[in-house]
């Protein structure tokens, strides 16, 4: 909103104090905007210096070489990256499919009475904070898995390699992707539920009265409208699943190398970073584990930012370019 | 005469289980994420309860290595000092922030302002630890007499930034929700720009703010990873000076659950269950007064 400028022919009537307290204000506020995009860069900057002794030492070979011993000094992230790959990739093959579920039946399926309740409930779930569900996730996720979940699924997929292995091992990436999906489940439904809360009611309406089911209109209608929004919704989670630290620590095993196996332990770029927090001596070894976490930086930063263009161009289409 | 029946058959047979399935299938998929809250929740307070007492809020913890008892007051004043730290810093420049998208700036940098906020809000929480790590902690010069080594202002700063994107989207969506026409009426009275924001504009979005602070609090008295690096090797007694290094609550459950000694392991349920309670209690008594203040502003969604 544009303050109307006064006219050409009065005179100026604006108190000193008011000039002052203006340009104080703005001066102010703009400078405050200015420091919290800094701080971005300044993120970028910090983490990218405090890693270059070990980018100078490794460069780019860091993200296909494979140890991490203190003692020789010799660093490498290959294992790390791809745990940390696939502990995300197996926790959003999971969770997707069931936010997009817990955000159909929160948008068109329960009863209006009920839906705020149990939206509540499933954002309560986001606010749980990392470290319980770590807590949660060692004393009794991961016992539960290795006594229950992972022998049933060994008992009929071992014979394929990733379920292959010994079951039995509570701490393991199995676990991981467990917790991960739990975490970015209330974060992908609550915005595939508002996604399909801003469906035009009567493209719903027109589809039932056709003489659709409700599936066939949300298979129809309702998804397609909407499917970029829930891509971005996705990725947002894949962000989260990325770069979670804690909890993943908790229930991880923080182990390399990697077994093929998911029924063993592992290890990611954020759990190793959390893990080696009063364990790391030298500068080279603190140096490395910035480098990790430079990477992590890298990684997130381009999926939040695909994630964000993704729902700007579509809430531009929705508001009508408002 | 013979009757026609109205049951479906074939393929409109087919269509309606189809239709059945998929929402047996919506159903169990909100009943799971559900059940796996209780089933946290239970676990939380049944194991936790047993080991909180007032001495659990007063006592530092034990020095005995096999023994239970003590408690974690160090941890519980550590984590008033580090979100206090965090609250002074990110709450005004949250809202400054706000107030220069939402009054002053022009529409395409207030956008960008606002997808680099969404950037940060999207950064890994370890990564922002290592940040202020690199920043203040492993520095040899000591920067305004904190730098050089880790201490709550360094922890809590660490939040901040975590904070700060949560305080400024949700003190720009309530900015949002102020009438125009209250702005404009207050300067067509003549009130100049900043008398109208600082009287008109902040006050009716007070409760707003209020509430988006608090959920950023709730956040941040939860985060671990911001504080591993900036605030974690600390002593055992209770210290209110910010320039050192204190406990947390969220530190204290982490190192307990990975230590090999059970009483410490009990103790780490029962901060997790004071922590639970301190987060969905704050969380959810904001959510409430948001729906007010919405409601109070006559755009209730």
């Amino acid at each position: 909103m544009e303050a109307a400028s006064v006219p050409a022919g009065l005179p100026r009537t604006r108190r000193l104090g008011d000039r002052i307290g203006d340009g104080v204000l703005y001066g102010l506020t703009a400078f405050a905007a200015f420091l919290a995009v800094l701080v971005v860069a300044a993120i970028v900057w910090r983490v990218a210096a405090g890693a270059w002794p070990a980018i100078r030492a490794f460069h780019l070979g860091f993200l296909w070489h494979n140890q991490w011993n203190a003692v020789f000094d010799e660093f490498g992230a290959r294992d790390f990256i791809i745990g940390t790959v696939v502990t995300s990739f197996g926790a959003i093959l999971l969770s997707a499919p069931l936010s997009i579920a817990i955000g159909l039946f929160l948008s068109e399926l329960a009863p209006p009475a009920i839906r705020t309740p149990i939206g509540s409930l499933v954002d309560m779930l986001a606010a749980v904070p990392s470290v319980v569900i770590g807590l949660w996730g060692i004393y009794v996720l991961a016992p539960f898995n290795a006594q229950h979940l992972q022998t049933f699924i060994h008992s009929i997929l071992g014979w394929i390699p990733i379920f292959g292995g010994d079951p039995h091992t509570p701490t393991t990436m199995f676990s991981a992707i467990v917790v991960l999906t739990i975490m970015t489940l209330p974060i992908t439904s609550s915005i595939c539920r508002e996604l399909f809360l801003g469906v035009p009611e009567e493209l719903e309406e027109g589809a039932l009265g056709l003489g659709a089911t409700r599936w066939e209109m949300v298979r129809t209608v309702v998804v397609p409208s909407v499917r970029g929004g829930v891509v971005a919704a996705v990725i947002l989670g894949l962000g989260r699943a990325l770069g979670e630290a804690i909890a993943v620590t908790q229930v991880i095993g923080n182990f390399i190398p990697l077994h093929a196996s998911l029924f063993s332990p592992g290890d990611t770029i954020a759990s190793r970073v959390a893990n080696q927090y009063q364990g790391a001596t030298t500068n080279l070894q603190i140096a490395a584990l910035i480098y990790l976490a430079l990477i992590l930086l890298v990684i997130t930063f381009i999926t939040n930012l695909a994630a964000q263009r993704v729902i700007k161009r579509f809430e531009f289409q929705r508001t009508g370019g408002g | 005469m013979s009757e026609i029946s109205l049951k479906a058959t074939g393929r409109g047979r087919r269509r309606l289980l189809v239709n059945r399935a998929a929402e047996s299938t919506a159903v169990l998929a909100a009943a799971a994420a559900i059940a796996v809250l209780a089933v946290v929740l239970w676990s939380v307070g049944s194991r936790g309860i047993g080991a909180i007492n007032v001495d659990f809020f007063i006592k530092g913890p034990s020095s005995d290595i096999f023994g239970g008892g003590g408690g974690i007051a160090p941890a519980i004043v550590g984590s008033l000092l580090l979100v206090a730290v965090a609250v002074a810093i990110a709450l005004p420049t949250g809202v400054l922030t706000a107030i220069y998208v939402s009054e002053f700036a022009p529409k395409a940098i207030g956008r960008q302002v606002r997808l680099w906020l969404d950037v940060l809000n999207g950064f890994p929480s370890i990564v922002i630890g290592i940040f202020v790590f690199a920043l203040a902690v492993k520095v040899k010069v000591p920067v305004l007499g904190i730098g050089g080594r880790q201490s709550a202002i360094a922890g809590g700063s660490a939040l901040a930034v975590i904070m700060l994107p949560l305080v400024a989207r949700s003190t720009m969506e309530v900015l949002a929700l102020v009438p125009v026409h209250l702005r404009e009426a207050s300067l067509a009275l003549g009130v100049s720009k900043w008398q109208t924001v600082l009287r008109v504009v902040l006050p009716t979005s007070f409760g707003g703010i209020l509430t988006g602070t608090t959920l950023a609090v709730a956040r941040a008295a939860g985060e671990t990873a911001p504080l591993l690096f900036t605030c974690a090797i600390a002593g055992q007694i209770v210290d209110w000076n910010p320039t050192h290094s204190v406990q947390s609550i969220p530190l204290t459950i982490f190192e307990y659950s990975e230590s090999a000694n059970p009483a410490q392991h009990q103790q780490a349920w029962a901060a997790a269950f004071i922590l639970i309670v301190f987060v969905l209690v704050t969380s959810l008594t904001s959510r409430l007064l948001l729906e007010r203040s919405r409601k109070k502003l006559g755009l209730s969604r």
